[in-house]
């Protein structure tokens, strides 16, 4: 299982007032706890109704796909998108979209018990402190072989294939290419030392 | 002087490389540095080079005081978390060891024990902060420390890496994070090592070239294909290749010193990797003029 939760008001507020902003919200499903009424709560105190669409399973590209098509004219006009999702659906949107920044509005935490389908194959693993709206809509955790926050190791060779498999893409030297796709590649000079904080994936065994 | 007053003084320096051995077996290698303590400024000693268990770095750095040679401690990302990190840092610290050199590290499955857990819990740009930090007095919860240790933190880069922006930028945000001197991946291509150093030196902080003995020709062409940032010319590859077996190592030695003096203007000092040829390493400092 995995839930989300909204993040923190102060962090998302300001992209969500700006006029120049569209909005996807998940329906959810049940294998992942969605806040939808707090996120329906938010986005009518800042009026951002009219900017917001909910789309059932964000997390299927073909579905979506077909979804974007329909705002095609409205996307073109944007300067960011917000998604309301667990983190596989905030990567669906910023794969069909590339050009576009991508701002999760959610954050991603693994709780025990079964799941049907497993976030981790597809490209989340729930670590609670979503970092697609710094890595151009591409997970660092699950790209990066080791999981680095702060940019590539050293391994990646000429071809921007992993030092762990040549079949593998090297996560960063996407992110990079992502972030200049989309100009935002001065995220990777001016942000500062991320360091992961492990204490927020085990939400299911702790009792708080 | 020490290793961080001759790069202040603007000596061009040069360190070299202890690779501890998988076993207790030390001594020898020991000996080797020894043999051209006057010579080399400092010896890093890698920390489980390639992912391959061996005889640890701590250790080997507190041998080389005892014996009067001035280690650069190499610490990696891959063994331990933040604790184990933090905990071997101020141990290095009570043991006089002030020179570090701070890596991410490669993946366990390109070492000996592939089924290992990779730990990577922190990175190298936000070690070299927990470094910063604890020279501070504070461990990385914002505790407070009863004795506070002193280092002269360093990190790697790769004149050869592409996209080099990328690489910059790293760089940059080591220095921000704290490091004080940087030591490449192996050099052979001084027109690109020049271009880079134009970028690089605008920092200020001293870089040493990297110099990797190179044993034949199939090395060379192993390490075009598969190791990050490293391009040996095909002049290099040829020289090798048409040199007898015996005669590889002059050869090696003459490739080696022609690189080392094309640095001499344009960074803060060398950086030898032998691999195992250490034996080599005073015949290139022979024949590079040291």
């Amino acid at each position: 299982m995995l839930i989300t939760k909204l993040k923190e008001k102060e962090k998302i507020v300001s992209v969500l007032n700006s006029r120049n902003v569209f909005i996807f919200k998940c329906f959810g499903c049940k294998e992942v706890y969605l806040p939808e009424e707090e996120i329906d709560l938010l986005l009518t105190e800042l009026k951002c109704m009219d900017r917001t669409v909910g789309v059932d399973y964000l997390c299927r590209e073909e579905f979506v796909e077909r979804y974007l098509e329909r705002y095609k004219e409205r996307l073109e006009k944007v300067g960011k998108v917000v998604v309301f999702s667990c983190g596989v659906g905030v990567q669906v949107v910023a794969k069909l979209i590339p050009d576009i920044p991508v701002i999760p509005g959610c954050d991603t935490h693994y709780i025990n018990g079964f799941q049907g389908l497993k976030a981790q194959d597809v490209d989340c693993q729930q670590c609670g402190e979503c970092w697609l709206n710094l890595t151009g809509g591409i997970c660092p955790i699950t790209s990066c072989s080791k999981s680095l926050l702060n940019g590539p190791c050293g391994g990646a060779n000429k071809d921007g294939k992993c030092e762990v498999s040549k079949n593998m893409d090297c996560g960063w030297v996407l992110i990079y290419k992502r972030l200049k796709l989309l100009n935002e590649d001065e995220i990777l000079k001016r942000h500062p030392v991320n360091i992961r904080n492990y204490k927020l994936i085990i939400t299911g065994n702790k009792k708080e | 002087m020490n290793f961080e007053e001759k790069l202040k003084s603007g000596k061009f320096v040069i360190t070299s490389e202890i690779g501890p051995p998988k076993g207790t077996n030390i001594m020898p290698h020991i000996e080797e540095a020894e043999h051209i303590k006057d010579k080399v400024d400092a010896f890093n000693v890698t920390d489980l080079q390639s992912s391959v268990m061996r005889l640890g770095s701590l250790a080997t750095s507190h041998l080389l005081i005892e014996k009067g040679l001035e280690p650069v401690f190499q610490v990696t990302c891959r063994d331990r978390n933040r604790l184990a990190l933090q905990s071997d840092l101020l141990s290095a610290a009570v043991l006089g060891i002030k020179n570090l050199l701070i890596l991410t590290g490669d993946h366990t499955v390109l070492g000996d024990h592939p089924d290992a857990k990779p730990v990577f819990d922190l990175d190298s740009i936000s070690l070299l902060k927990v470094v910063s930090d604890l020279m501070k007095g504070k461990d990385m919860a914002g505790n407070e420390l009863d004795g506070i240790p002193y280092f002269f933190p360093g990190a790697v880069v790769s004149p050869g890496y592409e996209p080099q922006e990328l690489q910059i930028i790293k760089m940059e945000k080591k220095i921000e994070a704290g490091a004080r001197f940087f030591q490449t991946q192996a050099v052979y291509d001084l027109v690109a090592f020049e271009k880079f150093m134009e970028k690089a030196s605008k920092s200020g902080v001293p870089v040493l070239g990297g110099i990797v003995l190179l044993k034949s020709a199939g090395m060379a062409k192993f390490m075009n294909e598969n190791v990050a940032g490293v391009n040996v010319p095909e002049r290099y590859i040829k020289m090798m290749a048409e040199a007898d077996k015996k005669d590889r190592p002059k050869v090696s030695v003459q490739i080696a010193a022609e690189l080392i003096k094309g640095m001499k203007g344009l960074c803060s000092g060398i950086h030898i990797m032998p691999l195992g040829w250490e034996k080599y390493v005073p015949d290139v400092l022979d024949a590079s003029g040291f």
